[in-house]
Parts: C-alpha cells; sequence; structure tokens
C-alpha cells in the first residue's frame, strides 16, 4: 500500500478544463473520498490517478514513484468501476484471476489466491457461474475480489455503490467500510452522495466545477465548512445561510444582525463587504429568551428529532430541535445560535472568514 | 380467463405463425423446385405439366462433374461395360464421358474469392471500426462519410475503369484480384456495421483490462473481439453473400483461371441443350457453403440483427 500525492493537477478538454490545479495527499492505508455534484472533475482527477486519462500538466506520486505519463498497467493500482465492468464472456473465477495472469503468476498460485480472496467476500459457491446471471451485490463483491486480488499499491473506486438499489447500498457499504478495515488499503472513492462520504470517509476532498473546495476530515468539512459551497452541500438539511450586510473587524467576537448582536468566533479577517451567516440546524434554538424573532413555517417530525422550518428577516431558516419539543406552525419564537458554530462568508467571493475556528482548514491539501 | 398485455393471445399467436409459414413457404418454393430439379432427368425438368413425383436421376450431378461426347451406337456395344453408375447413365444417352468438367474448379475459385474476401474484409474492417469508435482520429466523420460514399454508387457503375486498371495492373483473372476487389466493396459496409457494435461494447471492459495489467492489443483481443463476435459474425455472413453471390464483375473480370462459379453455372446451359438438372445441380451445390456457414453462425446472426434494440 502507498501515499497518492497530487500536485497541480490539471486537465483540459479542449477549451473546458475539466480539473483546475488541484492538490491534496491521500496518506497510506486511508480511506479517501472524492465527493462533488456531477461534472464537478472528481472522476476525471479519479481517472487520471488511475492513468484511464493523461493530465495536462501536474504530477501524480504513487508511493513515491512520478506516474503522471505511465500507462495504467504499470500502475499497480486496482480500479473498481460503477457498472462494475466484469468480463461478461468470463465466469467468476476467470474474472478474478485474471489480473493475475497478466502478471504471469503461475496457475496452481492463482488459484489459491482467487479462493483465498473468494473467502474473504464469501463468494465461493459462485466461482463457477458465468457473471451475467449474478445480483448486483454479487456483482459488486466480484468487483471488489477483482481489485483486491492483485494486493496493489491503492484501490480506485468510482461510485462503486452507485448502481445498486438503496437498501443494499446500505448493506455494501458497511461490508465496504469493514473490508477497508481488515485490508488497510489506501483506497480513493468517488462519491456525489455526501452522506456516503461522511460515513465512509477518513478524508474527504470536495470539488466544485474542477476546483478543490476543501480536504480535511468529515468533521472539519462538516463543522468548519471553507466556502458556501461546501456549506449548502454537506448535511442534510443543509447549513443555514443567512446574507447581511455590515461589517466585522479583525479580532472581533460578535457579529451583528438585524439589529440583534449573536456571539461568534474570534475573527481573524476583516471584512466590509455583503457577508452571509452559516449555523447548522442542530445549532440554534428556540428560545423566548432572545431578541431574533421569527414564525414557525412547517415542522417535520423524523422521531429522534424534529425539523423545524422558521421565517425571519434574514430569509427562512431550518432548526434541528428535540421530537419531543413542543412547536406548532405559526407560533412566534426567537432564535439563538451556538456562539463556537457560527461561520461567516464573503459573499462576494464564497470563501469563508478565518477566524479562531477555521484554523487549520485546508482548502488545498 | 386471464390476459396478458404484453404476452400475445393464443390467435395472435396462430395468426402470427400461419403468417411466418406462409412467407417461408413463399421463400423456399423456389430453392425447393432448384432442389428438385436436379434429380430430374432432361426431359422430366421440361415436361409439361411440370412434374412433381418423378423417378431421381442423379444424371444432373453427372452431367455437372464430368464432359461428354456424343459416340454412335455401335462404337457404344463395342466398350466395355460401364465402370460405374455413372458411365451407366451417360451411355443410355449415347455418350462417353471424356473427362472431368470445370465445375469443380470453378467452385473451389468461388471458396477462395469468397472466403478470402471475407476474411480480409472482415480483419482491416474489424481494425479500422475499433480505431473509429475508440480513438481519436482526425476528421473522423469525413473518413467515415468518405468511406461510406463508396456504396453510393452500383460498384458495377465503375466497372470500366476497374477493368482497363486491372489489365494494366495483371489483376484481371486473378484470384488476388478478385480478392481485392470484393474486400474494397464489403469493406465500408464491415467498418460501419462493426463501428456500431463496438460502440456497444462499454469502455470499461477494456479500461478494466488496462488496470488488470494488460496492453491496449491484449484487451482489444481478448476482451473487445470476444465481445464483438456478434457482429463480426454477422459482418461476415453479409460480406459472404456478397463475395460469394457477385455475379458482374465475375462475368467482366475473369474468364478462366479464376473464374467463379456464378458466371460459370450458366455456361452449362450451351453444353448439348438445355441441360436444366446440371445446372440446378451447381446451383444446389453452390448455395451449400454459405448455407452451412449461416447455420453455423445463426446464433449470432440472430442476436446481430436484434442488438442494440433492447438494451440489457
Amino acid at each position: 500500500m502507498a501515499q497518492i500525492l497530487i500536485k497541480d493537477l490539471r486537465k483540459d478538454f479542449g477549451d473546458f478544463t475539466a480539473v483546475h490545479a488541484s492538490t491534496f495527499t491521500v496518506e497510506d492505508g486511508e480511506f479517501f473520498m472524492l465527493l462533488g455534484p456531477s461534472g464537478c472533475g472528481k472522476t476525471t482527477t479519479l481517472r487520471m490517478i488511475a492513468g484511464l486519462e493523461l493530465p495536462s500538466s501536474g504530477e501524480i506520486h504513487i508511493g513515491g514513484k512520478e506516474v503522471a505519463n505511465l500507462p495504467a498497467s504499470e500502475r499497480d493500482i486496482a480500479f473498481v468501476f460503477q457498472m462494475f465492468a466484469l468480463y461478461p464472456h468470463f465466469n467468476v473465477r476467470r474474472n478474478l484471476s485474471y489480473p493475475l495472469i497478466s502478471q504471469g503468476m503461475k496457475r496452481s498460485a492463482v488459484k489459491a489466491r482467487v479462493q483465498e480472496v473468494a473467502k474473504i467476500l464469501d463468494i465461493e459457491s459462485i466461482l463457477n457461474k458465468p457473471v451475467g446471471g449474478l445480483s448486483g451485490g454479487d456483482r459488486q463483491r466480484v468487483a471488489l475480489g477483482r481489485a483486491i486480488v492483485r494486493d496493489p499499491q491503492a484501490f480506485l473506486m468510482d461510485e462503486p455503490l452507485g448502481a445498486l438499489d438503496a437498501e443494499f447500498r446500505e448493506h455494501m457499504a458497511v461490508e465496504l467500510r469493514a473490508l477497508h478495515e481488515r485490508m488497510n488499503a489506501t483506497t480513493v472513492y468517488v462519491t456525489h452522495d455526501q452522506l456516503e462520504a461522511m460515513q465512509m470517509g477518513d478524508k474527504i476532498v470536495i470539488m466544485n466545477e474542477g476546483q478543490v473546495e476543501q480536504f480535511g476530515t468529515p468533521q472539519e468539512v462538516y463543522n468548519t465548512p471553507a466556502s458556501l459551497f461546501v456549506a449548502d452541500f454537506i448535511g442534510s438539511p443543509s447549513m443555514n445561510l443567512l446574507p447581511f450586510s455590515g461589517s466585522v473587524e479583525a479580532g472581533a467576537s460578535k457579529v451583528d444582525l438585524g439589529g440583534v448582536e449573536f456571539d461568534m468566533p474570534v475573527q481573524r479577517e476583516h471584512c466590509d463587504e455583503s457577508m452571509v451567516l452559516g449555523i447548522r440546524p442542530e445549532n440554534i434554538s428556540l428560545t423566548d429568551a432572545s431578541s431574533y424573532r421569527s414564525r414557525v413555517l412547517a415542522t417535520e417530525y423524523l422521531g429522534t428529532s424534529q425539523i423545524v422550518t422558521l421565517e425571519t428577516n434574514h430569509g427562512a431558516v431550518k432548526a434541528r430541535v428535540g421530537s419531543s419539543f413542543d412547536v406548532s406552525v405559526g407560533d412566534q419564537t426567537g432564535l439563538a445560535f451556538d456562539a463556537g458554530a457560527i461561520t461567516l462568508f464573503n459573499a462576494q467571493t464564497g470563501k469563508a472568514l478565518q477566524s479562531v475556528l477555521h484554523e487549520g482548514v485546508s482548502t488545498n491539501g | 380467463m386471464s390476459y396478458s398485455i404484453t404476452e400475445p393471445s393464443s390467435r395472435q399467436k396462430k395468426v402470427a405463425g400461419s403468417l411466418v409459414i406462409l412467407y417461408a413457404f413463399i421463400t423456399l418454393v423456389p430453392l425447393f423446385w432448384v432442389f428438385m430439379t436436379g434429380f430430374k432427368t432432361p426431359p422430366d425438368s421440361i415436361s409439361y405439366p411440370p412434374k412433381i413425383l418423378f423417378t431421381p436421376s442423379m444424371e444432373g450431378y453427372v452431367n455437372l462433374f464430368t464432359t461428354r461426347t456424343r459416340v454412335s451406337p455401335e462404337r457404344l456395344q463395342q466398350l466395355p461395360p460401364p465402370a460405374n453408375f455413372a458411365e451407366e447413365i451417360v451411355r443410355n444417352r449415347n455418350m462417353v464421358i471424356v473427362g472431368p468438367s470445370k465445375y469443380g474448379e470453378r467452385f473451389l475459385n468461388s471458396v477462395i474469392i469468397g472466403f478470402g474476401s471475407t476474411f480480409l474484409s472482415i480483419f482491416l474492417g474489424t481494425l479500422a471500426a475499433y480505431g473509429f469508435s475508440r480513438f481519436k482520429v482526425p476528421f473522423k466523420d469525413d473518413l467515415l462519410f468518405f468511406i461510406l460514399s463508396t456504396r453510393m454508387m452500383p460498384p458495377i457503375a465503375v466497372a470500366i475503369p476497374i477493368f482497363l486498371m486491372y489489365r494494366k495492373l495483371g489483376l484481371s483473372d486473378t484470384h488476388v484480384g478478385m480478392i481485392l476487389l470484393y474486400t474494397a466493396v464489403n469493406i465500408s459496409l464491415a467498418v460501419w456495421l462493426l463501428k456500431g457494435f463496438m460502440d456497444e461494447i462499454p469502455l470499461e471492459y477494456e479500461e478494466a483490462a488496462l488496470i488488470d495489467g494488460y496492453t491496449r492489443f491484449q484487451a482489444f483481443y481478448k476482451v473487445v473481439l470476444p465481445q464483438a463476435a456478434t457482429g463480426i459474425a454477422s459482418t461476415a455472413i453479409f460480406c459472404l453473400i456478397f463475395a460469394w453471390n457477385e455475379y458482374a464483375f465475375a462475368v467482366l473480370l475473369t474468364s478462366g483461371t479464376a473464374q467463379t462459379a456464378p458466371p460459370f453455372i450458366p455456361t452449362i446451359i450451351g453444353v448439348g441443350g438445355l441441360d436444366w438438372p446440371a445446372m440446378a445441380a451447381g446451383a444446389t451445390i453452390f448455395l451449400l457453403p454459405v448455407l452451412i456457414f449461416t447455420v453455423m453462425l445463426r446464433k449470432h446472426l440472430l442476436r446481430g440483427i436484434t442488438f442494440g434494440a433492447v438494451r440489457k
């Protein structure tokens, strides 16, 4: 297994730039998520790491070796495709053997290794079946098997759970993560599903329009989004974004929102353009003690909690409160924000303003 | 009684079945007639009203494969008894066999030229189609159009230039010349058909093979080709049928060494009157290779025709 280092990686398709100078590092043994909406360049990035696309410029190091211009077959990586891409004219055993045969491994050794992998993935009973008739889950396992059979430097996965139905996806996600714990293999995993990324990843890179928006652990990207895009993309419901105008000085610890002052983390940056205040739904509490007034528009009961939609002077806000909390549509109430959970954004640039909270947040690894 | 929206009712099935049988009957009657005529005697073959029931005879086949000469009955008496059934049939018509006919040779020419040009068309067509399907080829669309444009006129329209060209190049009446000619006509069809099939094969299979440590050529050979087998088989059948049945160029460009069966069969007519049974026998044998080839690849052909119609 190996570390993967991406430096200033760029890919142009004619006039269109799919990936702008991306830089990040995947540590040895890490489960690394490439997250973003469709068309953001995450798959292109993964394909460049795999060697299925050649970068326009930039460096890719796998295990300390510069591989940016090597063919895929010389990079010693394994790739799991979204549609699995099992060789349809082979049975399961031959699909699993194929990567080993290319290395010139002895027949008996191939057989033993395939058996071993089949055991890990619990697919011994289907080894001699053609892949055509397999269920989605079994295909997924065979595709994983083909990846791990060779013991490569890294696994690259392109939305491997995307083709499965919702119920089974949950199950496979757990299985995949367990497999990772067991093999401790460097894995780069592309997904557009932020829940999947949060649930499975050690680290997440969030991409948008070919740019790396943020790089960090699930906790970091959730609690301290580096940009409006990340704030909106991560979390369900997503972070409340309240646009306001005013000015904030470096060192300030209070922000004036429509005449009401809120405590916030100490700012490190000055800004007097229009701004956006970001606060997660669970960091809002409904209390009449606050002079920031709002009216309840809707409530959604979710069992463990409820989501209350409120109308404020700065637009609709969602708050997550306890399911036993008594609230009904039309109620007037005050809102209080957890002081430590507020992030301010510059509305023009879309970037988060630096504060004590944001120290160490990385937009480029 | 329950019924299903998608499953045809038994009445619909009966109607459809009858139509298919009727159509098969209409198409098979001429073939069957040719087949029967091959086993008739010459008088039976031209009798009116046509004979449905007749005593089968091998005369047509014997005449097809031999050249004969007429001798006087007195001379016939002096000959030793016939050595085999063929001689016996021939002597009943006051003739003796003087040697084999050219049919065997011509048939072999058809096999060499037909299968040779099919193989070449498929070989070149597969490589070209793969290239067009997978690589960024400069002026790809123009090239594909150019390739197709060779089919926009009947090939025979260029017969005279080709005739002159072939004479100059010494390709007239050679196997190589005919193979090249049929390949040139077939390759546009092969490229276009095969490109369609290649486009349908997901790129991921090759990418998976590349990542599994195979070279581009190995990926093509071991993963793409087996996937394209259906398309290759059906394209091969179309190419073979064209090359096998081609008549006009064969008449024009071949006369001896490389003459194929289609221009030869009608010449039988001139030998000793209207020998319909011999011609029918020649046509029957001529049909066999394509028939066998098609039956062998039948499974692929059926899939090939419906390919891409339903997403798997």
